[in-house]
């Protein structure tokens, strides 16, 4: 992943911390923020991983001009436009979708975002590693060590986030 | 509202219900804020009949956003300085999660207190869904 421009909107604070259920007015409002240690807004902890808004190439989105692998009229939209979903380089990208799954998430907070802030993120490869699944098939593990650096090129927020690639449907409990 | 090392002690326990009955218009509105609208958790078609589970589930960072709720109450606003979790469970609509901080350690790193803590948020069956570690900075 790569976002040259990740802007920090109070309208975006305030949405994602409504999606996780967060009423702290810390995320919501000005007035209360500004009389508090902190001093303004901020964003949620995990609200960083919002930033795949601002990835043109974000695979999880569908994105104009090219066929959503959701369900449509088919249970996969790229099923109606076969000759489309060929052509797509991502064609059949629902079932990798699909077997990919996060597995970890680590945040570094060398100071909290808060509205105003203008990031950019570049992300690097980490570690790899292999696992035996509990009911067989192998499980790829792969590390993505993400940085957000600020308007003034500081280091905000490190990221690192672990997926792994399953040959099958995740167990279940 | 910042802890303090003074009056903290390991083995401290904070836990809160961080959801009840997680809905599927909860999962909707995650996929809206964070852009991850990977159909796995939102679209029932798509989720049975082609990634083969049995209905849409939680996007991780849901759980770690939703546990991230009971550690920003926990220890203050803007004092986090490391939150990790692995995602152990997948999260079910009709879900509850109760999220759990144990402080493991209270220590200094130069002039700065800090406080270690256990996250763990479990199920309504009591089966742990996130696991996890997060530090925060905290008055002497």
């Amino acid at each position: 992943m790569a976002v040259e421009r990740f802007p920090v909107e109070a309208s975006h604070i305030l949405m994602f911390a409504r999606a996780v259920d967060d009423p702290n007015p810390i995320y919501a409002d000005a007035a209360y923020a500004a009389g508090t240690a902190v001093g303004s807004v901020i964003a949620p902890p995990t609200f960083a991983q919002a930033s795949a808004q601002f990835d043109a190439n974000y695979a999880l989105r569908p994105k104009h001009g090219s066929t959503w692998f959701g369900s449509a009229k088919s249970a996969s939209a790229l099923m109606d436009k076969p000759a489309e979903a060929a052509s797509q380089k991502s064609g059949g990208a629902g079932g990798n979708a699909a077997g990919l799954l996060h597995a970890e998430q680590h945040f570094e907070y060398h100071r909290h975002v808060r509205p105003g802030d203008v990031l950019s993120a570049t992300t690097k490869p980490g570690k790899t590693w292999e696992k035996e699944g509990k009911k067989g098939g192998k499980l790829m593990f792969a590390e993505a060590v993400t940085e957000y650096r600020d308007q003034n090129g500081e280091l905000v927020i490190t990221a690192t986030g672990v997926s792994v690639i399953t040959s099958r449907p995740a167990e279940q409990g | 509202m910042t802890l303090k090392a003074s009056t903290l002690t390991v083995g401290d326990v904070h836990e809160e219900v961080v959801f009840e009955n997680l809905t599927r218009t909860q999962i909707v509105m995650y996929a809206g804020a964070s852009g991850d609208y990977n159909p796995v958790h939102t679209d029932n078609e798509f989720v049975t009949k082609i990634a083969g589970y049995p209905g849409v589930f939680a996007h991780g960072m849901l759980s770690m956003g939703l546990t991230g709720k009971m550690l920003t109450n926990y220890v203050g606003d803007g004092t986090l300085t490391k939150y990790g979790v692995r995602f152990v469970k997948q999260v079910w609509p009709g879900d509850s999660l109760t999220a759990k901080a144990t402080v493991s350690a209270i220590r200094q790193d130069g002039p700065q207190h800090l406080v270690d803590l256990d996250i763990v948020t479990t199920n309504q069956n009591g089966e742990a869904v996130i696991t996890g570690t997060a530090t925060a900075r905290i008055d002497p």
